[in-house]
């Protein structure tokens, strides 16, 4: 579990939790329970860290299941304990917002590969006593939700009334109703494509180089080596967040406008606010983030192909599927454009499913899922509450 | 918010919905419906209470389909003459198409594939056969811009424009039945099983129920 160590963040973070009826929690799954892997590896022991927010009711029919993004984690409405931040997804997640936590009960397990207490490459290898670094297996999101599977299990969850998430968050999703179609009642898979474009792998491409061409890296054993590749993730962060925004929102917000000089210096600093923007966004990330979990969180998105996975054609991932679908794009995101959004409706319809298609005109961008953006709420508050009367879920 | 604004295909609010009702009057309890060009769903959104049917919903603007899944349908921004294709054969009891045929770029394909997804279809439209289309033309000799039509020449989306009998003789060629017909005009509503001449005349729009033959 992780803990912080600043007793003024934890108090803020114990005073907004319990708004939510935060916990967290972990279940740890020993040699009698391995993750059995796409690569066919099996990890064991693993542990899985987890949030949960508002209460499960008596017949567990109130389950929404929240899957975040790559650089997300499970504190999806509380304080997060190493920043202080509020919840990722504060405006989505709590009492008397679109996902209710008077209403709901709340899971948001950190993914594995990740670095938030959910077992990932910077953890101990119990085979070597020295932490996995590169050793750690190959992870895709079909083990990502596999795991998922398992700690529903292991509470005693059978059904989901809603598994929703942006971006791999809703590869997640995707991969639930595929995987598992009798225990989704209703997704909404937001911001995100059945597969991975070209591009999308490239710029983690670029990002993967950024760190390996760090020499404090170490080849992954940076932990054991006393080292850490900061800059390089650091660099693998501000061009990922280049992606994660819009040339429109970049305009608006900083356009050419210089950071705290009159003039351009005829050096490297950084001379415009864009820049010294990107540095913070780097500079902030390294603090909460293990290089090595965004090497592997990253591939398992690459790898990411339900379509692939089912014979080629989508359709066939979701062939009787029952799960009532909300899928949702945004104009201006360009990293999971609303064409990737559409080909996934193009194979709910193919099937019949019940499914619902919304486009949010905004100029955010990719990262206008994590923001206060009132249609987007508006409507999944609607379609929430309507899926809520067909589960027999009152008020 | 009126689905007038959001198709722009029917610029004039109307109440009562005769057509509405003709409508839900026919649709068997429920069903499983798909209402093509929904609006903000109203119509839908009717069905789905009074009939208990399993509606979906089809619509060209964006601020209709997020109007409609607000207050929870399950709506998908589609174009009819395009986002038909992916839906399997039979799978809806009911298919409607409301006031859009004449808005769609090959009403023909739309038909067929109208009858290929769905047991009945139900389509209403503009009837530019009605007697006050007829004498504008005729004594004005300018496009006629009736109540039902809305729009100037230059910027009406309504590119396919028919007579309730020129709709017959489709149907007819599309080997597609028809089961049973409303005719509108104005508020007033009638029923007409197969339209003749007259209604032809009468009618400033119509409601046709068809199915496949044979």
């Amino acid at each position: 579990m992780i803990t912080t160590e600043k007793p003024e963040i934890a108090e803020a973070a114990a005073e907004a939790g319990e708004r939510v009826n935060a916990k967290s929690c972990t279940e740890t799954f020993g040699a009698d329970e391995p993750l059995r892997l796409d690569s066919e590896v099996e990890l064991s022991p693993f542990t899985i860290s987890f949030q949960t927010y508002g209460r499960l009711n008596a017949d567990k029919s109130n389950v929404v299941l929240v899957c975040h993004a790559l650089t997300g984690d499970q504190f999806a409405a509380s304080p997060h304990p190493v920043t202080g931040k509020p919840g990722w997804w504060s405006n989505m997640v709590g009492p008397g917002r679109p996902i209710d936590t008077d209403r709901y009960f709340v899971i948001c397990p950190n993914v594995i590969g990740g670095c938030m207490g959910t077992t990932g490459p910077r953890d101990i290898n119990q085979e070597t006593g020295k932490p996995y670094g590169l050793s750690f297996p190959g992870v895709t999101i079909a083990d990502m939700v596999r795991a998922q599977a398992m700690l529903l299990d292991r509470l005693g969850i059978d059904d989901i009334f809603c598994a929703i998430g942006g971006s791999m968050g809703g590869m997640q999703v995707l991969q639930w109703c595929a995987a598992y179609p009798g225990r989704v009642f209703s997704a909404i898979p937001i911001a995100t494509a059945a597969r991975h474009s070209a591009q999308n792998i490239a710029f983690h491409e670029v990002g993967r180089q950024a760190i390996m061409a760090d020499p404090e890296w170490r080849h992954g054993s940076y932990l054991e080596h006393g080292t850490n590749p900061a800059k390089g993730l650091a660099v693998a962060r501000m061009a990922a967040h280049i992606t994660y925004l819009s040339e429109t929102a970049l305009h608006r917000k900083f356009g050419r406008n210089l950071q705290d000089r009159d003039e351009v210096s005829y050096g490297f600093d950084a001379d415009f606010q864009i820049e010294s923007y990107l540095r913070y966004q780097g500079s902030t990330f390294v603090d909460r983030f293990d290089a090595n979990s965004y090497l592997y969180i990253t591939r398992a998105m690459d790898y990411f192909d339900l379509a692939q996975d089912h014979g080629g054609i989508l359709a066939n991932a979701f062939r009787g599927t029952s799960t009532r679908f909300c899928v949702m794009s945004f104009t201006s995101d360009w990293l999971f454009p609303t064409s990737d959004s559409k080909q996934v409706v193009h194979a709910l319809n193919a099937v019949a499913a019940n499914v619902s298609f919304v486009e949010i005109d905004t100029d955010k961008g990719h990262d206008a899922f994590l923001l206060d953006e009132p249609e987007m709420l508006d409507t999944l508050s609607g379609f929430l509450e309507s899926a809520a009367q067909r589960r027999g879920l009152t008020t | 918010m009126s689905p007038t604004s959001l198709t722009g295909v029917r610029p004039l609010p109307r109440t009562p919905r005769t057509d509405f009702d003709f409508i839900a009057e026919k649709i068997a309890p429920g069903s499983r419906v798909l209402d093509v060009g929904c609006g903000d769903g109203e119509l839908l959104a009717r069905l789905v209470k009074e009939r208990g049917v399993d509606g979906r919903g089809m619509e060209l603007s964006q601020e209709g389909v997020n109007a409609s899944v607000t207050r929870g349908l399950s709506v998908i921004q589609g174009d009819a003459d395009t986002d038909l294709r992916d839906y399997p054969q039979d799978a809806f009891d009911y298919v409607i198409l409301s006031q859009t045929i004449q808005a769609t770029h090959n009403p023909s394909v739309v038909l067929q594939e109208l009858s290929r997804i769905g047991q009945h279809i139900i389509v209403s439209f503009p009837n530019f056969g009605h007697w006050r289309v007829r004498l504008k033309l005729l004594l004005q000799g300018r496009m006629p811009e009736t109540p039902s039509l809305g729009f100037h020449w230059y910027d009406t989306p309504n590119i396919h424009l028919c007579t309730l009998r020129d709709f017959t003789e489709l149907c007819d060629t599309l080997d597609l039945h028809i089961d049973d017909a409303l005719a509108v005009n104005g508020t007033r509503a009638k029923r007409i099983g197969k339209p003749g001449p007259l209604d032809n005349l009468t009618a400033s729009e119509a409601v046709f129920m068809m199915s496949r033959k044979g």
